[in-house]
């Protein structure tokens, strides 16, 4: 018996009010929380799906219960889900989830929406169908089998007779629910809408300026509020003199906000609010107050000082990620060797919608609307704060002003919160400043890499050794611990060599430290393909030739048990025959071979798998005098299967500046425990004038679906300074390339 | 009091002069198409025209727009087709979409000092306006698209403008 049920809902009872009553809803789910907890759930069980409902007027609703922050998700999704229902688009209303654990994993986070739940939505758009069709048999009293979807319709197609989808919503309700094994899926050459370019969904709505974000939410009686916290993680307040600042017209009071009990996780950092009614009145009371900080020992944190520590941090033996074969033994035996050492900065996410949430706490729960990649998390990190259960929180999700990992992380959600709590009831929005964001970020952990090889007589490699050190992310503060993130990028490489051994070295946060797009693979992938851009150099051979000589004979290259995100069993081992696929495109569509490097003008080449695609990327530079310009980047794409063509083009156009930026310009840096970056005047992006023209090829193949929103990032710095060495012989090691030419 | 005018309709204001027009028009009047991002001119994100020329917002106290005219993304074009956002929609500009009531209303400024945009004049206007997103490549051109269809729907319609001609 199938674990699913249909039922039929009241209004107010069910998606909170998503569905009219009458409403075919396909109810109840269950989906593994993780990739990694996939391999316990029993995969001959039905896991039905809560996404899509049928309204008796004929409109299908689809549910899109992950984040919208750029990539196009709200629109993907629901098309798998039309596609396998049969049903018109024009017809279909796209509505967005609250934070349930119902849906599985909401975190927006690692590239897996598409990877995660293309077959959960053609499950339910499947599911769906199968019984539309039913009850169509059913009424007409012929068999299913001489029934056919088509555009809206149930036809029977040897009578020519039709119901139209809404006339059988009550007669499909009770039909019994398909099992997982009975599900027919359309064969691709049917698709209707994957693979094809649908206008997003809020593309109308963002052009006229009535797009809803996070910063745009209100509640009836909502305050503003405008928190000053201590400019040292980890240090508390010891008092404050708001007197000045409740003078401030508009100011209606000031509240402490009690800071985070270690670990400091997603828990608000703690300081001072100034509540107002407006947002400008709340930050203009926000500059009178004066506070006093216990500093604590983040006070004597400096990033330039740090950035040794993880130096000598990679200078002794880690803890083992990779090891094949005996690189030890290989290094004794006296061949030649290159070794180097990279370096990467801590870096601030920086989207344009800085953090911002409407919260309020009444009758012990709490309603909140937010710009947030992960509902369920804004669920359980407030309940914790606020010691209520996380089904008491109700969470909206508003479109996000860009996200980049940082949404992930809800303290900005959780001050609205407690805000809320010490107010009495009132509705309160937590704005945070450009200022807020920059200097209170969860940061991209700087990293240290060290790589040593062993080369032959042509220059080949026959021992890899790799040590890595960098913080844990939104772990403790002050304690030494592994990274864990070596499979992104550090031990998951492709290259054919018999002895490779990588490691990981402990160091301490003392800010907070986050993922941002692309995570570790930054940092490894600047050092890996740099390093092997080095050996390419001594061995004086042709990049891609060299790199398709070292990615050997086309295998799956299998590397144990791995930890983090990016990092799937199989079908999404490692295959160095798709790796290898990449670099010929790339290769091909740039005319590599026919370029050439020097006096100023540079071609730099990477390729990288991460979550679970396989990228390929040339930049051109042009250096002038120190002055470096990308003119064009050509890249290729291997994500399997792609649902929205455009959208992933756009995502590597994006990705390419989004590298760029880091490559060149982009640093936090800390000094006496204080950022000294602030905002766009000295925390420097990429502008227009700036961007590199990327031309995007996708790969079409019949693998399945793999990440997009982050794996363009990776092969963008390593790939620039690989130019810039072939444009004028310099070799850049740390980031951003800027300080280094200056 | 100020008084001014917004997309068109007379409005007037009685609180604190040095509020920026930003936090008016989201906070007061609740048009929140103009984004916030930086707070010091940096980004963009607020672009607004204040009689005919672009403006930062969030800069821009409440008594220097006193007897102005302003107008914001959601006056842009009545039905949302100024040739820059049927450009916009054409190339699919927007990936999250924050940052792109400042790039058209900056775009759409252009347009009027600059019918035929070159690459220059565009990085040199547009490059006040960050995109996180990096949909750069398109907004340029989305501007040429949008330049070359005002060029030729000018004589075409024989008027001024899609939106009455405000920009």
């Amino acid at each position: 018996m199938s674990r699913q049920t249909v039922t039929i809902v009241s209004r107010r009872g069910f998606l909170e009010g998503i569905f009219s009553a009458g409403a075919l809803v396909l109810a109840s789910r269950i989906l593994p929380q993780t990739a990694e907890a996939a391999t316990t759930v029993d995969e001959s069980a039905w896991h039905p799906s809560v996404y899509v409902g049928l309204e008796p007027d004929g409109r299908v609703i689809i549910v899109a219960h992950r984040s919208e922050m750029g990539t196009g998700i709200r629109t993907a999704l629901p098309m798998v889900v039309a596609d396998e229902l049969e049903a018109d688009w024009n017809r279909v209303s796209i509505q967005q989830a609250t934070g349930n654990r119902k849906y599985g994993d909401q975190n927006t986070d690692g590239s897996t929406s598409i990877t995660s739940f293309f077959q959960p939505m053609r499950e339910a758009g499947a599911t769906a169908r199968m019984m539309l069709v039913s009850a169509a048999a059913a009424k007409w009293n012929v068999p299913a089998s001489e029934c056919a979807a088509k555009n809206h319709e149930i036809l029977h197609t040897p009578s020519g007779r039709k119901f139209g989808y809404g006339e059988l919503v009550a007669a499909a309700a009770t039909q019994p629910v398909p099992k997982k094994d009975e599900l027919k899926f359309k064969p691709s050459s049917e698709y209707r809408y994957i693979g094809k370019d649908i206008p997003v969904t809020d593309l109308d709505q963002i052009l006229t300026g009535k797009a809803i974000y996070g910063i745009d939410a209100k509640a009836p009686g909502m305050v503003y509020a405008s928190i000053e916290r201590c400019p040292v993680i980890g240090g508390k307040l010891k008092s404050v003199d708001d007197a000045e600042a409740r003078k401030v017209p508009g100011v209606l009071q000031t509240a402490i906000i009690d800071p985070f009990k270690p670990p400091y996780m997603f828990q608000p950092l703690g300081g001072v609010a100034v509540i107002a009614n407006n947002t400008w009145a709340a930050m203009q009371g926000r500059k009178k107050l004066k506070p006093e900080w216990e500093f604590g020992p983040g006070a004597s944190y400096d990033s330039a000082a740090y950035k040794d520590e993880l130096k000598q941090a990679t200078r002794v033996a880690g803890r083992v990620e990779r090891n094949a074969g005996d690189v030890d033994a290989a290094f004794a035996k006296g061949a030649k060797t290159h070794e180097a050492d990279y370096y990467v900065p801590h870096l601030a996410h920086a989207e344009m919608e800085p953090p911002t949430a409407v919260a309020q706490f009444q009758d012990g729960k709490v309603t909140a609307w937010t710009a947030t990649q992960d509902p369920q998390q804004v669920q359980t990190t407030v309940a914790r704060v606020l010691g209520i259960k996380s089904n008491d929180v109700t969470c909206y999700v508003t479109l996000l002003g860009g996200g980049f990992g940082r949404k992930s992380k809800p303290d900005y959600v959780a001050e609205a919160a407690v805000l809320s709590k010490q107010l009495g009831g009132k509705p309160v929005k937590v704005v945070w400043s450009r200022e807020d964001d920059i200097r209170f970020d969860y940061f991209h952990f700087p990293a240290w890499m060290y790589l040593k090889a062993a080369l032959d007589e042509k220059g080949r490699p026959t021992a890899w050794l790799g040590r890595s050190a960098y913080p844990p992310m939104v772990q403790g503060l002050n304690t030494p611990q592994n990274g864990y993130l070596g499979s992104m990028g550090w031990q998951d490489i492709p290259w054919d060599i018999p002895n490779i051994r990588t490691e990981n070295g402990k160091a301490a946060a003392h800010v907070r430290i986050g993922w941002l797009r692309s995570v570790a693979n930054i940092p490894h992938a600047f050092a890996v393909h740099s390093f092997v851009d080095e050996l390419a150099a001594l061995a004086n051979r042709d990049r891609v030739e060299y790199l398709l000589d070292l990615l050997g004979p086309d295998r799956i290259v299998e590397m144990g048990r791995s930890r983090g995100r990016g990092s799937r069993p199989n079908p999404y081992a490692l295959d160095t025959a798709r790796t290898r696929r990449a670099l010929e495109t790339v290769a091909e569509q740039s005319g590599w071979a026919k370029k050439k490097s020097g006096n100023g003008t540079g071609y730099g080449i990477a390729v990288h798998r991460s979550f679970l695609s396989y990228i390929a990327t040339v930049v051109q530079v042009e250096v002038d005098h120190g002055r470096v310009t990308i003119p064009r980047v050509d890249t290729v794409v291997d994500a399997g299967l792609v649902v929205h063509p455009d959208r992933v083009k756009a995502q590597f156009e994006g990705a390419a500046v989004f590298g760029a930026g880091i490559a060149m310009m982009s640093e936090i840096t800390a000094e006496n425990g204080r950022i000294a970056q602030s905002n766009f005047n000295n925390y420097m992006v990429q502008r227009i004038g700036q961007a590199p023209e990327t031309h995007v090829t996708i790969i079409g193949t019949d693998n399945p679906p793999a990440g997009v929103g982050e794996p363009g990032v990776p092969p963008m710095a390593p790939a620039i300074a690989n130019a810039i060495f072939a444009a004028t012989g310099k070799r850049i090691r740390e980031l951003p390339v800027k300080k280094q030419l200056a | 009091m100020i008084r001014l005018k917004v997309n068109g309709s007379a409005r007037q204001f009685d609180g604190e002069p040095d509020m920026p027009l930003l936090w008016y028009l989201r906070d007061v009047i609740e048009l929140t198409g103009t984004k916030y991002g930086c707070g010091i001119a940096q980004c963009g994100a607020c672009t607004v025209h204040i009689d005919g020329k672009a403006a930062r917002a969030c800069i821009t106290p409440m008594k220097e727009v006193a007897g102005k005219s302003v107008v914001t993304i959601e006056g842009l074009s009545v039905k949302g087709d100024h040739p820059v956002q049927r450009a916009w929609r054409e190339l699919n500009v927007p990936q999250c979409g924050y940052c792109q009531s400042g790039q058209m209303m900056q775009a759409a400024a252009l347009l009027k000092e600059k019918p035929k945009p070159t690459d220059k004049d565009i990085y040199d206007v547009m490059s006040g306006n960050i995109c996180r997103c990096g949909t750069y490549q398109r907004i340029r051109a989305a501007v040429k698209l949008a330049a070359n269809s005002r060029n030729h729907a000018r004589p075409a319609t024989g008027t001024a403008d899609q939106n009455g001609g405000r920009v």
